[in-house]
């Protein structure tokens, strides 16, 4: 089986105080630390399962520029067969549907039997990558995979629905499949593992490789943009409690008893 | 499309059914698509599913106009197969407008459809409102865990524009008593449910322990950072006469079952008292607390999304304030 898959740097900000430039448009990244997407994390390690049970190729792709190239050679270093970037000054404002133009240009290109990709990214979480893929290519699709398997030529995907609901569907290839986090345990990829791969040539692809209208992506094609980046108000919502873990906690059994929680 | 576009617009909004019912998201959609619409405008909704004539009146008792899709392909919720059928619909109505909840389901339907469509898709919208005097829609969402919220803003193609809503975030409008809307049976063409095919469903699996019966929870998310720090949490339960709730990652991790998970892709609960610790607050956790419980947030990052929704907050470590809150409570009750 032959799988792609789409994968994405993005600033971890789970532990960050997240500030926003002056601009407006952009969030201080200075101080962050940058990684693969964590959902992509496990739709590579879904891919090379499924590889090594059946065989065939894994190729990562990712679009972005140099320092994205950090993502694809850590999906070499996973396991993944071949890696691309797809880049160009073309791409550069892209909206969601453009950047899933850009890469169902670059599947349809070679030889594929499955898309996988998370089913989320951290940093816009907008979840809609792997529909607009899918349709793009003609492809069937299904979201939020929770478990993957291939037999007799089809794949059998669980994936979550409604109110804790998963439901188990039969897929024909070729397909496209977002990943939930939680479906396998990606491996552990050591810094020796990452300089084993550091030397490897990464091929880049742009807009006449893939033989794209530069006038459907980038910001000349976006119906989308973004207008301005602010905080969520503070100060709606909690009251905050101050103190010492003491104080606050004799506070806290104040307002629990109140509320007949003790 | 002209400008103005959005004077007085027609808006289609594709209703999810949660059980034999219709989904609460059903009426928010109508609650959002009304004030979008205006006096002059007009809001349909498209039902898809199997013996569904009572839902579709009982849709029409809000919506202008509902198109019902009855097929057995549409018994089980197939994003793909809906996509399929209601471009057509989208097609022949041309709404400047299309609205479904960004849920599980709605996830796994509206980007697809909207490529389907030729229209471009906000997903997962916390406000939306026409912008650029009616040529454009401009919406705030959440981004970066939400950490951080961004305003956007979409420009319709000529097919129109597409929006997700995030589940919660818009009044619901109640339903009339009477049936005031059209019902329309609608064709189902014969390439709709090829290449994907229900096997079954699966239920969460069965477990000591009920969370979405019990009054005190005790949620534990990411913060907690190890499988071995549970024991604080579980004490703080103890003490509290409460159950061990968490968010995903702890459950990704494999330290508790999903029968404790809360949230959109766990379980709905609904107690008096809900302690989330460690959790960030995301929307997909949040959307699994029902019922307006006193809820209290203790996390070390002041800009945790969870202090939005919370009622009381503790910025602190929670190694620190948890064990602090187990014994003053135990202190209390003697």
């Amino acid at each position: 089986m032959d799988i792609v898959v789409c994968i994405k740097r993005v600033p971890d900000v789970a532990e960050a105080d997240v500030e926003i430039e002056r601009s407006g448009l952009r969030i201080d990244d200075s101080d962050l630390s940058w990684g693969m997407n964590e959902w992509d994390t496990f739709a590579v390690e879904e891919a090379l399962r499924l590889e090594a049970e059946h065989g065939g190729t894994v190729t990562a792709l990712t679009v972005g520029g140099e320092d994205d190239e950090e993502v694809l050679r850590r999906a070499l270093a996973m396991g993944a067969d071949t890696a691309i970037r797809l880049a160009d000054d073309a791409f550069e404002g892209s909206d969601p549907l453009a950047v899933a133009t850009v890469l169902a240009a670059a599947i349809r290109k070679r030889p594929y039997d499955l898309v996988l990709t998370g089913a989320v990214s951290g940093d816009t979480g907008s979840a809609q990558l792997g529909g607009m893929l899918a349709a793009l290519l003609g492809a069937g699709q299904v979201a939020l995979a929770t478990r993957t398997a291939f037999a007799n030529g089809k794949l059998e995907v669980q994936h979550e629905v409604e109110g804790g609901l998963e439901r188990v569907v039969e897929l024909d290839l070729p397909a496209v499949v977002t990943v939930q986090t939680g479906i396998n345990e990606p491996r552990y990829v050591s810094i020796r593992g990452i300089r084993k791969v550091a030397s490897v040539e990464i091929p880049v692809e742009g807009a006449g490789d893939l033989g794209l209208d530069v006038a459907a992506v980038g910001a000349a094609g976006a119906r989308e943009a973004l207008s301005e980046l602010f905080l969520p108000p503070t100060g709606e919502g909690a009251e905050i409690l101050e103190g010492g873990p003491d104080e606050v906690a004799e506070k806290l059994v104040e307002r629990l008893r109140e509320r007949g929680g003790i | 499309m002209s400008t103005n576009t959005n004077q007085n617009p027609k808006i289609l909004c594709v209703v999810e059914r949660a059980g034999a019912g219709l989904d609460d998201t059903a009426w928010e959609l109508l609650g959002a698509a009304r004030a979008l619409a205006g006096e002059g405008g007009s809001v349909g909704a498209a039902l898809l599913g199997e013996g569904v004539g009572e839902l579709a009146n009982e849709l029409a008792r809000g919506y202008d106009d509902v198109w019902v899709f009855d097929d057995a392909r549409f018994a089980s919720w197939d994003g793909e197969a809906y996509a399929r059928a209601l471009a057509p619909l989208a097609q022949r109505e041309q709404p400047a407008l299309i609205l479904a909840a960004h849920t599980n389901l709605g996830i796994d339907f509206a980007p697809g459809f909207s490529v389907r469509a030729g229209v471009p898709l906000l997903p997962d919208c916390l406000s939306l409102e026409s912008a650029g005097d009616g040529s454009a829609w401009e919406a705030v969402r959440t981004v970066y865990g939400g950490k951080v919220h961004a305003r956007m803003t979409c420009t319709p193609s000529e097919q129109g524009a597409m929006a997700t809503l995030r589940a919660g975030a818009f009044a619901a409008a109640e339903p009339g008593a009477e049936v005031t809307g059209r019902v329309h049976a609608e064709d189902v063409g014969d390439d709709v449910g090829q290449g994907r095919r229900p096997v079954r469903t699966v239920e969460p699996e069965a477990s000591e322990v009920d969370i979405t019966q019990a009054a005190v929870l005790v949620a534990v998310g990411r913060g907690i950072e190890d499988e071995e720090n549970l024991e604080i949490v579980q004490s703080l339960a103890e003490a509290l006469g409460g159950e061990v709730a968490c968010s995903r990652p702890v459950v990704d991790k494999g330290w508790l079952p999903k029968s404790r998970q809360v949230g959109t892709s766990g379980l709905t609960v609904k107690p008096k008292v809900y302690l989330a610790v460690g959790i960030s607050g995301s929307f997909q956790h949040v959307g699994g607390i029902k019922g307006s419980p006193f809820l209290v947030a203790i996390n070390k990052d002041a800009r945790a999304p969870i202090f939005g929704v919370a009622d009381v907050g503790v910025v602190g470590d929670l190694f620190d304030v948890v064990p602090a809150l187990e014994a003053k409570i135990r202190e209390a009750k003697g």
